[in-house]
């Protein structure tokens, strides 16, 4: 299918017919190239950064490429193997696990909570939404470096304070028992208010007449959430779910800025695993193979995701 | 509505929101009463406020966190991201909206799949590739590839914004003898710059407050954001809180006054990918 034939047949076209048929016949092929290049700079964009890259590293995860040498020769799996004999990965993914199980119960709670909370309240919930959202719209190193500072210092923050006034508190971030869950608060602390709101306007979408017929049936509070609002803002709970759940296999800022994986691989996530293969010990191709496992724990959720959006394929 | 509602139930609601504000806040207004303050005061308590209003820390920490240097690039990292996002995303969700293409089902669940690739999947071959080009250091560049990562949902929903122009607009400019790049300059545009204005301000946030690519890219103070510099004054200035604190101010107080000032927006932007009206 050559271009300058299909042009030649919209040039044989009669004008006004062209015109009447737009709605009718599918358009002429030679006025879609427009189009094509319309779309082209979108779309190969996405593809030299994201696709292209990410076709290297799956090929490199089967590599002993340094990220430096021209070449690089095949060693299949071992990457994988030597991966799975290494006891940081399991404590990895085992906190990447943990972190999923915190970031889809508290933020999802407590995010929730708040939403039905603003809901009841026209008024106030402008105000209040905009407070939850001021640490979701500031850097995570911003956040970071605050939380580390003057919240957790054990010398100048409020963890030192609490302690000069003979109050017993742990270092959070120097301890191996709480330091993961230290630094989830911070990014929980940044992301609840997000929930909150993207909850507060799907529960605000639940058809009036709905709830009104509830309310003239008698049906108590709990009622009205379960039988009226649950089903109505279903779709966005399993959306923020599978966000949630694929985000958690990638978290990597927090992580890095306080603690860098530490204390003793604590608090190391997938994430910092394959960032210190990549750029601290040059094995590119295990910081490679680490990111094609990380997007595999990725890829179920976002099958998932697909589905769910499948509507808007079909839109 | 509040008829069904007990007062008792009515105050607790309350506490409890008056609490969440409070835990929001807390960590934001310590940075606020301590940068003004000498670190020994911090140190004392950092509970207590300030016993004079004293801006030598700001002024401090603007030198040390290389603050002139960081917003210039931060600036041009940001406007870079917004201005190839607004400029992709809108042709193509145009393209999309109309299905004027027959492949754009394929096109669509392409960027639906992009979106879901993790940074960590080609972050290290496109690092060796700057490294090759010499793009290391080079805020454009990275500004571009931020563009690049959030262009999927930026079509998305620059796709919904012209779903909802009538197909009659469009219909009736072209009978009147317009061609495709003054219909969507003069008619189509205009009509979708609420989206525009949406689209362009998430993504700014989001590239102003990159981590993970922006300290991978950009190493050496030369080519630091402004929120790289701040990072580098951690550990150096762990000694003196006032001017970590007010460094932290100074990052923190336009992001707030531009958040406050067209949150509509931002609220927008936030729900649109999350919600399905």
């Amino acid at each position: 299918m050559s271009i300058t034939t299909e042009l030649g047949r919209t040039g044989h076209q009669p004008p006004i017919a062209a015109l009447y048929n737009r709605h009718i016949a599918p358009r002429a092929r030679g006025a879609r190239l427009k189009y094509y290049i319309l779309v082209a700079p979108a779309l190969l964009l996405s593809l030299s950064v994201v696709l292209v890259p990410a076709v290297l590293t799956a090929v490199a995860a089967f590599t002993d490429w340094n990220g430096v040498a021209a070449s690089a020769s095949w060693i299949g799996l071992d990457n994988f193997s030597s991966i799975f004999a290494d006891g940081v990965f399991w404590t990895a993914l085992a906190n990447n696990i943990r972190w999923m199980v915190l970031f889809l119960t508290i933020p999802m709670a407590i995010g929730l909570g708040a939403a039905m909370l603003l809901l009841r309240r026209p008024r106030s919930r402008t105000g209040y939404q905009l407070i939850f959202l001021i640490p979701y719209v500031l850097a995570a190193i911003t956040n970071a470096l605050v939380w580390l500072n003057i919240m957790y210092s054990p010398i100048a923050g409020l963890v030192g304070f609490l302690r000069k006034q003979g109050i017993n508190a742990p270092a959070p971030l120097a301890n191996l028992q709480t330091a993961l869950y230290a630094v989830a608060a911070v990014d929980m602390w940044h992301f609840w208010g997000f929930l909150t709101v993207v909850y507060l306007a799907s529960l605000r979408q639940t058809p009036v007449d709905h709830i009104e017929a509830a309310h003239i049936e008698g049906a108590s509070g709990m009622q009205l959430f379960r039988y009226v609002y649950f089903p109505s803002i279903r779709p966005t709970l399993q959306l923020m779910f599978v966000m949630i759940t694929i985000f958690s296999f990638l978290s990597y800022d927090y992580v890095k800025l306080l603690t860098g994986g530490g204390p003793a691989h604590s608090t190391e996530v997938l994430s910092t695993y394959a960032y210190t293969f990549a750029f601290s010990t040059f094995q590119f191709g295990k910081a490679a193979a680490v990111g094609l496992i990380m997007s595999l724990f990725g890829l179920l959720p976002a099958i998932l995701y697909t589905w769910l959006s499948r509507r808007d394929l079909q839109a | 509505m509040s008829a069904g509602r007990s007062p008792i139930q009515s105050v607790a609601g309350h506490l409890v929101l008056l609490v969440l504000a409070a835990t929001a806040l807390l960590p934001l207004t310590l940075v606020a009463v301590n940068s003004l303050k000498p670190h020994s005061e911090v140190v004392r308590n950092p509970l207590a406020l300030p016993t004079s209003l004293n801006f030598a820390n700001y002024r401090a920490a603007w030198d040390f966190g290389h603050f002139g240097t960081g917003f210039t690039n931060s600036f041009m990292l940001t406007g870079t991201a917004v201005v190839v996002v607004l400029g992709c995303a809108s042709l193509a969700g145009y393209v999309l909206a109309g299905k004027k293409i027959p492949a754009w089902p394929a096109v669509m669940l392409y960027f639906l799949i992009a979106v879901t690739v993790p940074i960590q999947l080609f972050l290290f071959p496109l690092y060796f590739a700057f490294a090759m080009l010499h793009l290391l250091g080079n805020v454009i560049a990275v500004g571009v590839v931020i563009a690049a990562i959030n262009m999927p949902l930026s079509v998305f929903l620059m796709r919904t914004f012209f779903l909802k122009v009538p197909n009659e607009l469009e219909d009736a400019a072209l009978v009147d003898g317009a061609n495709t790049y003054h219909v969507l300059r003069d008619v189509l545009l205009p009509i979708v710059s609420p989206g525009l204005l949406t689209v362009g301000v998430i993504v700014g946030l989001i590239a102003w407050n990159e981590f993970l690519i922006s300290s991978t890219f950009l190493q050496g103070e030369g080519h630091f954001t402004a929120t790289l510099g701040f990072l580098s004054m951690n550990g150096t200035f762990s000694t003196n809180q006032g001017v970590m604190m007010a460094g932290a101010m100074i990052l923190i107080a336009p992001v707030v006054v531009i958040f406050v000032s067209v949150q509509r927006y931002f609220v927008e932007g936030f729900v649109s990918g999350a919600v399905k009206g």
